[in-house]
């Protein structure tokens, strides 16, 4: 059994996954991710990046193995105590998942109205947001009048408005241009800088070398491979500790 | 940020209605409210016709809570005038009697004058009609008193018959409590009509939402919180149904009042509704939603369990 390390945000030991009586679409995955770390996790379509991703945001439990998130085991956890552990999770889904009968100011309030913070104190934060993301002039708009680059920034400022304390893209760039997708790079890398690990699920490997300091996990045929040592025990931790955040 | 959103949004924050607008609202527009006004309106007729045929049969008791009547069953107009007398007599100096009253001739006539026609007054030829004494006794009217009566008026008023005024209407007040019965069973039923109707209503809503309801989920939201928002929901709509129906129904109710006391007939006239009447009433609406919002609070909290 894998040793549990002091700091580590969440650990993968043996973790497999398979849908129905399919064969498995994840097998053997073990990995540790570290506080303020960038991870770009790669791999072909159909390699299995959605479904890590889902065990990871706490979509879907696995059918093996052990998932230890924050300090607890997720896999035995009581339902009534996984809402905790999600909304210290941020989630930018490959298809948005806005709600569509809300309007962008209240589907990026949403994490918050969600924790519980009062209407008074979180407009302003809201309203900061959407200026950060530049759809300041949209922010009554539904997702149904926002173009697909709209929307992306507006998944991605749900995503972040609450500070989560790890941040898991799907696929963020797949519908921008690229000079959209080195702004919301750069918007990632921020946050990564603000002391939250970071996860991007992408098939695009010019991406990579935006984030000098990012660690790589591929995924193949279901399976982890290591190419920056991000998997090793004990994973090679970032080269200097970012952020303030503790 | 334009004025209106910005208004919609404390007006969300002073009322808390739509504060996390996680379900469309379709309130008025859809047909839970309509179908809970005519499920309220239904409860709230059946809930005053069990009141009204409640208040019949204890006014009417009440009346007839001691009474007594006395028959003096004698073809021969004077002999039965001459017991009627000896037995009204014997009868006021009973200590148990509170009062008595011989009841005039003219009011006997007047009485059986709908069924048998204008009275022949010649007494060689009239029908014999049996002379009445309505007694008022202090207590109970039982068995056993009226037998003791009867024994005391034996030795006057051989021709003397004795009843408790409440045995002539026990057959009327029999089928009442089978009306009444009946109310209660229409009102349960319409209480688990309504439960169901909302219960169905709660899945159809849970079922359209469920990738709202999912990304509720991943951003941290609870079970409670989504169940709140669809009880939030019901609770306006049912609230809605709920007046509307009250008013359609207070408007039947009264409208059968106004027609039944145009009747003129004792029993029905002792039905009317007082307030404490209408107040039970007007708790069927309230009742109503409570028994929504339980509804739904059950049926989602149910219905999420199943989902990660």
């Amino acid at each position: 059994m894998t040793q549990i390390t002091d700091g580590e945000i969440v650990h993968f030991n043996n973790v497999g996954l398979r849908y129905g009586t399919d064969r498995e679409v994840l097998s053997d995955i073990s990995f540790t991710l570290f506080p303020g770390s960038f991870y770009f996790l790669t791999g072909a379509s159909g390699a299995g990046k959605t479904s890590l991703l889902k065990l990871l945001y706490l979509a879907q439990r696995p059918s093996r193995g052990m998932i230890r998130m924050f300090g607890s085991d997720a896999i035995t956890l009581p339902r009534e105590r996984l809402p905790a552990l999600r909304r210290r999770i941020g989630v930018v889904f490959q298809d948005f998942r806005l709600v569509p009968h809300l309007s962008a100011f209240d589907n990026v309030a949403l994490p918050l109205r969600v924790a519980g913070m009062p209407e008074k104190e979180l407009e302003k934060s809201v309203v900061e947001m959407l200026e950060w993301v530049g759809l300041s002039e949209r922010m009554d708009a539904r997702p149904e009048t926002l173009s697909g680059g709209e929307q992306q920034r507006v998944a991605i400022a749900r995503a972040v408005i609450a500070r989560p304390e790890v941040l898991v893209a799907d696929e963020p760039t797949g519908n921008v241009d690229p000079e959209m997708a080195i702004k919301l790079l750069r918007l990632f890398e921020a946050m990564n800088r603000m002391g939250t690990t970071v996860v991007v699920a992408t098939h695009d490997l010019h991406l990579l070398k935006k984030i000098p300091d990012s660690l790589i996990m591929r995924l193949d045929k279901g399976r982890l491979s290591d190419p920056t040592g991000a998997l090793r025990y004990p994973p090679r931790r970032p080269s200097s500790p970012r952020g303030d955040r503790s | 940020m334009s004025a209106r959103p910005r208004l919609a949004r404390h007006w969300r924050r002073i009322s808390g209605v739509g504060a996390v607008e996680l379900v469309p609202q379709t309130r008025l527009s859809g047909p839970m409210p309509w179908v809970i006004a005519i499920m309220v309106a239904l409860t709230v007729i059946a809930a005053a016709a069990g009141l009204a045929l409640r208040n019949a049969v204890q006014e009417t008791e009440a009346e007839l809570e001691g009474g007594i009547t006395v028959q003096i069953v004698e073809a021969s107009p004077t002999v039965r005038a001459q017991q009627a007398r000896a037995a009204a007599e014997v009868l006021h100096a009973m200590p148990e009697v509170a009062g008595l009253r011989v009841v005039p001739q003219e009011e006997l006539a007047a009485l059986i004058g709908p069924w048998l026609g204008t009275l022949d007054t010649d007494v060689e030829t009239a029908v014999p009609v049996p002379a009445l004494i309505d007694v008022r006794i202090k207590g109970a009217v039982t068995p056993e008193r009226l037998v003791a009566m009867q024994r005391k008026l034996r030795g006057v008023a051989p021709s003397a018959r004795v009843d408790a005024q409440s045995t002539w209407l026990k057959p009327v007040f029999d089928a009442i409590a089978s009306l009444q019965w009946l109310a209660v069973a229409l009102v349960a039923l319409l209480t688990v009509a309504l439960s169901a109707a909302v219960l169905l209503a709660a899945r159809t809503a849970l079922g359209a939402n469920r990738d709202t309801i999912e990304i509720v989920h991943l951003l941290g939201g609870t079970d409670r919180q989504i169940a709140r928002v669809f009880q939030r929901s019901i609770a306006v709509d049912a609230t809605g149904g709920g007046a509307i129906g009250l008013g359609l129904a207070a408007l039947v109710v009264k409208f059968l009042g106004r027609r039944f006391a145009g009747l003129g007939a004792g029993l029905v006239d002792s039905g009317a509704l007082g307030l404490t009447d209408w107040l039970l009433l007007a708790l069927v609406p309230v009742l109503a939603v409570v028994l929504a919002m339980v509804t739904v609070w059950f049926t989602v909290m149910h219905t999420l369990r199943k989902m990660l």
